[in-house]
């Protein structure tokens, strides 16, 4: 006769023991596989643009979205590639990103951050979207990359010049292939030297919000910084729209030079308004009287109308550059929608392929791995010559265009002609400048 | 002292355009007791009057020109105008030049319908209803009103230049004695303030003078008595609900060379319009008129460095602030009638 402990209870206590313990590295390794948001499971992936529908931006949005679409097609291998070929990463081959083909959903900004948030925070949440990407606005960029950051996403910012984007408010999931107040003001300074001379006064009127004082300040130190004076700084409300009140006392307050620290419906209203005030046909302190837009936008200038002739400014890209990847844009954009791409198309349009291209090269999905796979990276072939996505803020360094509005332009898209192409060195800044100072990267977020 | 002249100058423009939406504003609710928070669309569908009446002289055949290359390097499109074709590059040219003051006939009637469907088709279900009602169904008005607008044309403002004769600005203070260039004024902003003038009179003029506007007056104080006279005053009530739209539109035309129209603009005036009217006395047509100038300098003055430097900020409180004292001080308005939204 055999005694055996061996019982049924107890069969079922080691087997669930054992069973436990086996399947406990497995949970595991589970965990770490699936160890950052929205990791893509099936043969897709998910991009979420977030670009202002509705709104006084919605125009810019709309463009910006013509451009996402555009780059969905080509990453997926449809239309003539547009600037892949001329991207000299090479990594991508049209057949999706990691060979998971891309698709899109889309949100409202509204151009207001709680709208914008909401929107970035239900494609995250509702719709898988592994990276959120757009917008025009900088107070809308901050917000949304804030999201992103606790989300553990990346956010590939759209159209936003605050120097705080990459600057006080930078964070390790955001990326900002937009140039800066600080760049505009680098590469205007020279230009308004040799062309209005070291001896001038200039008068600010400024937007009262976070954009409108980077770019008062960046540049006023930029003029100064060639000898102009600065007589007066005027913050205006950014709900203004007859500037009429605030352009009066420019007329007798000495300046010589008007600087509209302005954009979008604000810029249109102001500069109208100035030159309806006659400020282009004035003379004072025996010079020509002249008006300088920092920030230009072709879509901007259209509202504008011919009051945008003669005006300096500066732009991130611009159409008519004769460079193989703008030709090839501009092809490709043209030949798809009838009309020439805007600066924000084409900054939402690099910033998908350079995700696209950070994934593969990372061979990763994973936002970290994304984020060391964007820092550092030196590119070219994406309309602006050589490219530098700084590790240190996300920032990229690159050429910048001071445009002029063109006198006799051709059709309603030929409003803006390049004055210079300013290098990259010019723009290009210490990551402790005190304009940027006040804010960490901090670590990259991979959520879940 | 010349500073002070520009701002006022600046004031009765600005002025004239809160004072012509006020006065519209106060014509529906003085006549019809409806708060009309869509007139504001009214003032914004007229300046796209003006844009519209542009677009379709602007109607264009396209050439090709061999000579020249769009952006893709393809032979350029030239549009070519029907109107230049048609009446000859000169007169062609400065009938599309005039487009804006042509405008204001074709805004008119547009207007007055705009005005006369909005009434008989949503407004006067609200007659009997409160006030909140009629400001939530007027404001969800203007916002559809705004965003079919929006649709057709974009949201971005559209550029609608003035005559080319009036482009220029005068030199003010050379006429009064001062330096040149001290008082520089737009001709545009001046035929804007003389426009205004000629609209505010000529309502005032057509209700003083006229059996019809004596009819409405006597509305306007005695409804039910008038009724009671065999007198149809909801008819006269609704034409003048279409003349206050057309007084709107007329102002919105006048204005789109100002600042170039965009689908928003109306929301932007509504507010101070409103504002404007309360201080000026609900239903007082002349306190209307009086607070929309008095307004605008109080806004004008409040912009100059040295108020602003004083008082930062001021220039964007202003209007509400003088508000709440005239209320404090005077509950009525300025001119408010007795009895008028005090029940």
């Amino acid at each position: 006769m055999t005694n055996s402990n061996f019982t049924r209870r107890g069969l079922l206590r080691t087997g669930a023991a054992t069973g436990a313990g086996v399947a406990l590295p497995t949970i595991f390794t589970a965990s770490s596989a699936a160890a950052f948001t929205n990791e893509p499971t099936g043969g897709t992936v998910t991009l979420g643009f977030n670009v202002p529908q509705t709104g006084p931006y919605a125009d810019e949005g709309a463009d910006e979205l013509r451009a996402y679409e555009l780059a969905v097609e080509h990453l997926n291998g449809g239309g003539d590639g547009g600037m892949m070929p001329t991207f000299s990463s090479q990594a991508l081959d049209g057949s999706g990103i990691l060979g998971k083909k891309v698709e899109f959903v889309t949100g409202d900004t509204q151009t207001k951050s709680d709208a914008a948030r909401a929107s970035a925070k239900s494609m995250i949440e509702k719709d898988g979207a592994i990276m959120i990407t757009g917008g025009s606005s900088s107070g809308v960029a901050v917000a949304v990359q804030g999201l992103c950051q606790e989300a553990g996403v990346i956010f590939m910012s759209g159209l936003t010049h605050s120097n705080d984007t990459t600057g006080k408010d930078k964070k390790a999931n955001g990326f900002r292939h937009f140039f800066n107040a600080y760049m505009s003001a680098a590469a205007l300074t020279p230009v308004l030297e040799k062309l209005y001379g070291g001896d001038r006064k200039a008068y600010h009127l400024t937007a009262d919000y976070t954009w409108g004082w980077t770019m008062e300040e960046s540049i006023v130190a930029g003029t100064e910084s060639i000898g102009w004076e600065t007589v007066n700084k005027v913050k205006t409300p950014l709900a203004s729209t007859d500037f009429s009140s605030y352009i009066a006392p420019v007329l007798n307050s000495g300046a010589d030079v008007l600087i509209l620290n302005h954009y979008g419906g604000n810029m249109v209203n102001s500069l109208t308004n100035a030159v309806q005030f006659g400020l282009r046909e004035k003379q004072v302190n025996g010079k020509n009287f002249e008006i300088v837009v920092p920030l230009y936008s072709r879509l901007m200038a259209k509202g504008a109308g011919e009051n945008v002739k003669g005006i300096l400014g500066s732009t991130n890209w611009h159409w008519s550059l004769q460079d193989d990847a703008s030709k090839a844009f501009v092809k490709s954009f043209g030949t798809k929608y009838g009309f020439p791409p805007s600066q924000a198309a084409h900054t939402c349009y690099v910033q998908t392929l350079l995700y696209a291209d950070a994934v593969t090269r990372a061979k990763s999905f994973n936002p970290c791995a994304v984020a060391e796979a964007l820092e550092g990276f030196e590119f070219d072939g994406l309309g602006n010559g050589p490219t530098l996505y700084r590790a240190a803020d996300h920032q990229c360094f690159k050429d910048v265009l001071v445009v002029r509005g063109k006198e006799n332009p051709t059709s309603e898209f030929d409003l803006l002609e390049i004055v210079e192409v300013t290098p990259a060195a010019q723009v290009t800044y210490p990551p402790d400048h005190p304009m940027f100072a006040g804010g960490q990267l901090g670590k990259c977020n991979p959520g879940a | 002292m010349d500073a002070i002249i520009l701002q006022i100058l600046n004031g009765l423009d600005k002025g004239s355009a809160y004072a012509l939406i006020a006065l519209g504003l106060t014509l529906i609710f003085g006549t019809l007791g409806v708060v009309n928070f869509a007139h504001g669309a009214l003032f914004m569908i007229g300046a796209f009057c003006a844009v519209t009446l542009n677009k379709i002289l602007t109607i264009s055949y396209v050439t090709i020109d061999a000579t020249q290359k769009d952006f893709l390097g393809n032979p350029l499109k030239v549009q070519n105008t029907y109107v230049e074709s048609w009446f000859g590059p000169n007169l062609g040219a400065a009938i599309i030049d005039w487009s804006v003051p042509l405008a204001i006939l074709f805004s008119i009637p547009v207007m007055v319908l705009v005005g006369f469907i909005m009434e008989r088709g949503l407004i006067k279900h609200f007659y009997s209803r409160p006030h909140a009602d009629q400001i939530l169904v007027t404001f969800g008005l203007a916002i559809v009103l705004q965003e079919i607008i929006k649709l057709f044309y974009g949201a971005n403002p559209i550029p609608t230049g003035a005559p080319e004769i009036f482009r220029g600005s005068l030199d003010f203070g050379v006429l009064l004695g001062f330096d040149p260039n001290a008082i520089i004024y737009p001709y545009w902003r001046l035929v804007y303030f003389l426009f205004a003038t000629a609209i505010i009179g000529g309502v005032f003029a057509f209700l003083q003078f006229t059996t019809f506007g004596m009819v409405v007056r006597a509305g306007m104080a005695d409804r039910e008595t008038v009724g009671l006279l065999g007198i149809n005053i909801d008819r006269r009530f609704t034409i003048m609900f279409g003349i206050a739209a057309a007084v709107a539109g007329l102002a919105g035309v006048m204005y789109a060379p100002i600042n170039s129209p965009n689908y928003h603009m109306g929301m932007d005036f509504l507010v101070l319009s409103f504002v404007v009217v309360v201080v000026g006395g609900m239903g007082s047509l002349p306190g209307a008129v009086l607070a929309g100038f008095l307004l605008g300098i109080l806004e004008s003055f409040a912009s100059m460095n040295q108020i602003k430097n004083l008082l930062p900020g001021i220039d964007q409180i202003i209007i509400y602030l003088v508000a709440i004292i005239i209320l404090l001080t005077r509950p009525r308005g300025l001119m408010g009638r007795k009895g008028v939204m005090e029940e």
